[in-house]
């Protein structure tokens, strides 16, 4: 089967971005970036998909030419190729609309892609990208299997593949759901899908010499101008650090004489 | 027209309390855009949540059908779309709820239109703009939607629920659900006597510093059952599979606003903090007093927590 999985490359996500004194954007300048975490689960999903049954893995990711490392990163992995559509942000949108064209192009059994990307935080791109090819979707992707069982450390995937179809357990309010969807499909990724593997040294020199295709953005034919623009960042409104109390009596005396909420 | 519709959300024939935050959302946007409220419903043997849902809008737009018993979002986006043309709106919404964040980028596809996830409000006093948490919250975004037809889900925390007025229209919406690609397996409810996570009126959140699993039935469990409070935890914890993933707060788990949070034994990380910080009174129980944690409580607790949480239970 043939899996294309999608990479975006992010400020890091445990570091704290800063805003622009104006307000016009974010200061990424100095920053750190790195392959968007649930993307990273993505890749991993389809290397132990493409293991247990074989098929070719294809890295994808829409933006400037840095973002290469990323897409690097999953061929060190163990990806076979990569695309990467060099353009400047995009909203969630035009990214969807880019990624069918890809779709289109290479006709891939199941796309995998993160629920979210940790920077915009939208959790749009997959479901718009299956409303657009009219494929089944099952976004939020999980397993039963905890993250330190012997099934996570033995690398099998939590999505099943079987007579053409992908049944897949999602995250949902409440509890877990099971859909089986019939393939080509999207499924996006949870944090609790899989524990993605490093790169290793030999991974890291294989990829080196993989295919990493570039397409300008232009050259796709998709208007790609935002239909959601942001026009302000600004702080949250701070939360102000309250009192130390020195034991469990004061703490009680406070929630029931001060916040009231005993 | 420029109607504003709330797509609700029906579970087991109950209406789900998130739904209403929505709908004081979209009573705002109607007041802007000049239209009225329409409500969609959608499911199977819902007609009495849908007259419920009519006391909510002008009209409540009922799509009942066998095929649409479970929320399949390839299903559901093409009834959102059919609602969205039978009741002249320029706005959609729903309420950010997990089926809502499925659901809705599927349906903003359909109707070609540009959406803004998870909102916590209005930019301004008139005008469309919305403000929406980026950066795992540290960052707020305000943005505009450009194209005509405007999806938002809105975050339940951020907004009250609204109270119901006379009763609207219900007209029946009959869509074309011919050819459907996914199956609904089955849903497995994490049963509990607990109130749920998001609408708990105390939380009490444990992290690392309790060290091991059954910390969390010795510690954390009778401390919730004293004050009926749903239980959450910090990522690390639910990463080792010390509790089921459902538990999880933060960016990208469960976004909570208790009156009365409790952290124990959590740091407070950006991302964990992202998903409580709405919380009206903060406590944080913690040994480390540098601890992230504290910067965000209104009381502060220094302690070990093996000491201090069964003097908490005891004395409450």
């Amino acid at each position: 089967m043939k899996i294309l999985v999608t990479v975006k490359r992010v400020t890091d996500y445990e570091r704290k971005v800063k805003i622009a004194p104006d307000g016009s954007g974010l200061v990424t300048d100095g920053m750190n970036f790195v392959a968007n975490p649930f993307d990273e689960i993505a890749v991993e999903e389809a290397l132990r998909l493409a293991k247990a049954h074989g098929g070719e893995v294809v890295v994808a990711s829409i933006g400037s030419k840095d973002a290469t490392q990323q897409i690097r990163q999953g061929l060190a992995m163990g990806a076979n190729r990569g695309i990467l559509v060099l353009s400047d942000e995009l909203d969630p949108d035009a990214v969807a609309r880019l990624l069918q064209k890809i779709v289109e192009d290479e006709q891939p059994d199941l796309v995998i892609m993160g629920k979210q990307a940790t920077d915009d935080d939208a959790n749009q791109a997959g479901q718009l990208l299956a409303g657009y090819l009219d494929w089944p979707q099952a976004t939020f992707a999980s397993k039963t299997a905890a993250l330190d069982s012997d099934e996570e450390k033995a690398q099998k995937p939590g999505v099943e593949v079987a007579d053409g179809h992908a049944t897949v357990l999602r995250e949902v309010d409440g509890g877990l759901e099971t859909l089986k969807l019939k393939l080509p499909a999207i499924v996006t990724t949870d944090l609790r899908l899989n524990h993605p593997r490093f790169a290793s040294l030999p991974g890291i020199m294989k990829a080196k010499k993989k295919e990493v295709k570039e397409i300008a953005v232009d050259s796709l034919g998709v208007d790609v101008s935002a239909k959601v623009r942001t026009v302000k960042y600004a702080e949250p409104p701070e939360r102000q650090a309250g009192v130390k109390v020195e034991d469990v009596d004061e703490l009680l005396g406070k929630l029931k004489n001060e916040a009231k909420v005993l | 027209m420029s109607n504003v519709l709330v797509v609700s959300e029906i579970s087991e024939g109950a209406i789900k309390g998130a739904t209403f935050t929505a709908v004081t959302f979209a009573n705002e946007a109607a007041k802007r855009s000049g239209g009225n409220v329409q409500l969609l419903a959608i499911g199977s043997g819902i007609g009495e949540a849908a007259g419920e849902l009519a006391k909510y809008g002008a009209a409540v737009h009922v799509a009942d059908d066998a095929a649409l018993a479970n929320p399949l979002a390839e299903a559901y986006a093409k009834v959102i779309k059919a609602g969205a043309e039978a009741a002249g709106a320029t706005v959609v919404v729903m309420a950010a709820t997990s089926h809502g964040k499925d659901v809705m980028p599927r349906a903003a596809a359909l109707l070609g239109a540009g959406m803004a996830s998870d909102i916590l409000g209005f930019a301004g006093d008139e005008g469309f703009a919305v403000r929406r948490p980026v950066q795992a919250g540290n960052v707020i975004a305000t943005v505009e939607i450009t194209t005509d037809t405007k999806v938002i889900t809105t975050r339940p925390t951020e907004f009250d629920a609204a109270q119901p007025g006379d009763a609207g229209e219900v007209k029946a919406l009959s869509v074309d659900l011919g050819g459907l690609k996914t199956e609904y397996v089955k849903f497995d409810k994490i049963e509990s006597e607990r109130p749920e996570l998001t609408e708990a009126r105390v939380v009490i959140s444990g992290g690392r510093g309790l060290k091991e699993a059954g910390n969390f039935p010795a510690l954390i469990e009778p401390l919730a059952d004293k004050l009926n409070a749903g239980i959450g935890a910090s990522r690390a914890v639910v990463d080792a599979g010390w509790v089921p993933n459902d538990m999880q707060v933060g960016q990208t788990g469960k976004v909570v606003a208790p009156e009365l949070y409790f952290a124990i034994g959590i740091s407070g990380a950006i991302q964990h903090v992202a998903g409580m910080k709405g919380s009206k009174t903060i406590v944080a129980i913690n040994k480390d007093p540098d601890a992230p944690i504290f910067q965000i409580a209104d009381y502060g607790l220094v302690a070990d927590l093996f000491k201090v949480v069964p003097e908490l239970i005891e004395k409450l």
